[in-house]
């Protein structure tokens, strides 16, 4: 159980984000899923989240863009990017923009769940 | 020989096992006949031309001596006949007849007329009842009677006759001239020379008879009359055609005596019953022209041997270039229509890979939320039997997920590295991680690396997964107690190959064209068919090529050469 974990996963895909939001919670971790990134904005200006998980691709918009749009209001959230597949470009973008790792789709939730708490540890260091 | 024949046929394999002809031997033969046609019928031309002409000339040359010959031996011979007769009328003329009938006188004229004139045996005196009234010479003749004789009754014809030869009593070859005096019947009498044919074979001779050639007279019934190195003696036969008369010389040009060819000329003697002839040998005038023939026709059979050579090896050379450049037109053809081929299904494949994940996704966390809520959940009916079955999905959904992991892999555009490589430290590297499989069973690997190897800049982390990727599959080609060998080499043109064979099991040729598309595996359920398609990939990354050589039940090359890329 990850008692007090707090996560925004942001996909456009809604059958993907209610289920992992679904497995986290059973997980004891409080998640909230949005599809598009002003939704994600509005969560992270008005939540408390401890880290966001975002897909790179969203329908219409670009999740590097997404991710510097959070970082403008906190910069100190820490973002993990959830990719299809991770290409040397896209990872130098994301990286260069602030995402503190990624991970690959499907998602192993273990690893997820692994990297989140990496993420926060980091950050608070 | 064998080498000069192979460059000489050319042999299209591929139009050979559908059974045509090869199209650059036809183009070389084509050639081949067009240039010489172009070359030979001219030169077949001028020298027909030349030898006809020269043929001409020859025979000019051989026909008209004979002919001179044969006429100034007729003028020689008909000047000593007209001599003679001359003599005959000037004594008939002169002589009253009784001073003809005296023997006294007429010795005494055959005296004088033996001093001006060789060859005159005897004269006598025939008067008009074909009695020898007087007669001078060595035999007893006065008195005869020639009444019956073919001569008197020709003489008293015409005013002058000239006999064929004979023999008569007098037992050798002579022929007679006389010369009739027209008158009262006293008067009338015919006065008679009789000659040897010395006198005449002397003429023939003079005429400067060679010793080929053969000159004598006839007379029209074919007999000698003089002899002949050919046919014998005075009075022998001729079995000659006797020439039809004429009065000029004439040539014949093949006369054969026992089968010898001879050129005949001939003429008839003004006056005489005397036919001259002259044969000369064939053979002995035409040495000249046959040594000619020979040497002409050997100097144009090399000629035409030496332009034929020249023209097969200047067309040799033509075809082999033409051949050469299709060759190379048709690889890079194949080349870029591969690629290009490559490159779409690699498009295609990250497209499908890409799409595919999301909804794989789905699957994966719909089955493990299934998972997560039996796991929370109590005693259910069924409850293993439903986690064994989202176990299998959720196992399904990463063999899914590798597979488009590796699609995209294959697709994706990275950066490629530029650091130093000492390919062969990386091949080691690289069988260094297969170290325990290649002891398990059994392999034997073995590295030949060029003394002269440079350190080449590509991508360390990328030349590793091509390399693993190679020996891998050679390894899973392998039966245990394999052989698998390694060579490394620098090539001339600043590139480095690296050439991996093993003694596996080969690749049937309908499929080596395959071998690099994705999804294409012979590996049956093992393989997921995208690790050459990787390895393709990769290589076209870092500008080198790849190629494959292989035969069932031998083994396996693959051969990948890489640029050294130094630094400028």
């Amino acid at each position: 159980m990850e008692d007090g974990l707090k996560v925004l996963l942001i996909d456009d895909e809604d059958d993907l984000v209610s289920t992992l939001v679904e497995r986290l919670e059973i997980r004891g971790v409080y998640a909230v899923g949005v599809n598009t990134g002003n939704q994600a904005l509005e969560q992270v200006r008005s939540g408390d989240f401890d880290v966001v998980v975002l897909d790179v691709k969203l329908k219409g918009e670009d999740g590097v863009e997404v991710m510097k749009r959070i970082k403008q209001v906190r910069s100190s959230l820490p973002v993990i990017l959830l990719t299809g597949h991770m290409s040397q470009e896209a990872s130098e973008a994301g990286f260069k923009a602030g995402a503190i790792d990624y991970i690959l789709k499907p998602i192993n939730l273990d690893d997820l769940i692994l990297k989140m708490n990496e993420a926060i540890n980091l950050y608070k260091k | 020989m064998g080498r000069l024949l192979r460059k000489l046929i050319f042999v299209d394999h591929s139009a050979n096992e559908m059974g045509l002809p090869s199209r650059y031997g036809r183009m070389w033969r084509n050639t081949v006949l067009a240039v010489a046609a172009v070359c030979i019928i001219p030169l077949l031309t001028i020298t027909s031309v030349n030898y006809y002409l020269y043929q001409q000339s020859f025979h000019k040359e051989i026909t008209q001596p004979i002919l001179r010959i044969t006429a100034i031996t007729k003028r020689s011979l008909e000047s000593f006949l007209e001599e003679r007769i001359a003599a005959a009328k000037y004594v008939v003329s002169r002589e009253q007849p009784e001073d003809l009938y005296d023997s006294e006188k007429l010795a005494s004229i055959l005296s004088r007329m033996r001093q001006s004139f060789g060859g005159i045996v005897d004269i006598g005196v025939v008067d008009s009842e074909g009695v020898m009234r007087a007669y001078a010479g060595p035999y007893d003749l006065h008195g005869k009677n020639y009444r019956d004789q073919d001569w008197f009754h020709k003489s008293l014809v015409r005013e002058v006759y000239v006999s064929d030869v004979f023999l008569g009593h007098r037992e050798f070859p002579h022929f007679i001239v006389a010369v009739k005096r027209e008158g009262a019947k006293e008067k009338s009498l015919i006065f008679r020379a009789t000659l040897d044919i010395e006198g005449m074979v002397r003429q023939i001779q003079v005429a400067g008879i060679k010793r080929h050639c053969d000159a004598f007279l006839v007379n029209t019934d074919g007999l000698l009359q003089t002899p002949s190195r050919l046919y014998g003696d005075a009075l022998g036969t001729f079995s000659g055609e006797i020439p039809p008369y004429s009065e000029s010389s004439e040539l014949f040009e093949e006369m054969v005596v026992e089968s010898e060819k001879y050129f005949m000329g001939s003429a008839y003697i003004e006056n005489s019953p005397f036919i001259f002839i002259i044969l000369v040998n064939h053979e002995g005038l035409m040495a000249g022209w046959l040594a000619y023939q020979g040497e002409m026709l050997s100097i144009l059979i090399l000629s035409v041997l030496a332009i034929l050579l020249l023209i097969m090896r200047i067309t040799t050379s033509w075809v082999s270039r033409i051949k050469e450049a299709d060759l190379r037109r048709e690889a890079t053809l194949h080349n870029i229509e591969h690629t290009n081929r490559m490159a779409s299904i690699g498009r295609l494949a990250a497209g499908v890979a890409h799409e595919i994940n999301n909804p794989l996704a789905i699957i994966n966390e719909k089955a493990g939320l299934i998972t997560d809520i039996l796991g929370i959940s109590g005693d259910l009916p069924h409850k293993d039997k439903l986690l064994k079955q989202t176990e299998t999905i959720l196992k399904s959904v990463n063999r899914c997920s590798e597979i488009t992991h590796r699609l995209l892999g294959f697709a994706r555009h990275m950066d490629v590295k530029n650091e130093p490589v000492a390919v062969d430290a990386l091949i080691r590297d690289v069988l260094g991680f297969l170290e325990k499989e290649a002891a398990y069973r059994d392999i034997k690997v073995e590295m030949n690396v060029s003394d002269t190897l440079p350190t080449i800049h590509s991508d360390k982390g990328q030349l590793q997964q091509l390399f693993l990727n190679l020996i891998n599959n050679a390894f899973d080609a392998m039966k245990k107690g394999g052989k698998l060998v390694i060579s490394i080499a620098s090539l001339p043109s600043q590139k480095v190959s690296i050439t991996i064979t093993d003694d596996g099991s080969g690749i049937p040729k309908e499929d080596l064209e395959k071998i690099f598309e994705p999804f294409f595996t012979t590996k049956k359920t093992k393989g997921t068919g995208l690790g050459l398609s990787i390895t393709y990939g990769i290589v076209q990354k870092l500008r080198g090529t790849i190629e494959v050589e292989s035969e069932i039940g031998r083994g396996t090359s693959f051969i990948v050469t890489l640029p050294e890329n130094r630094p400028s």
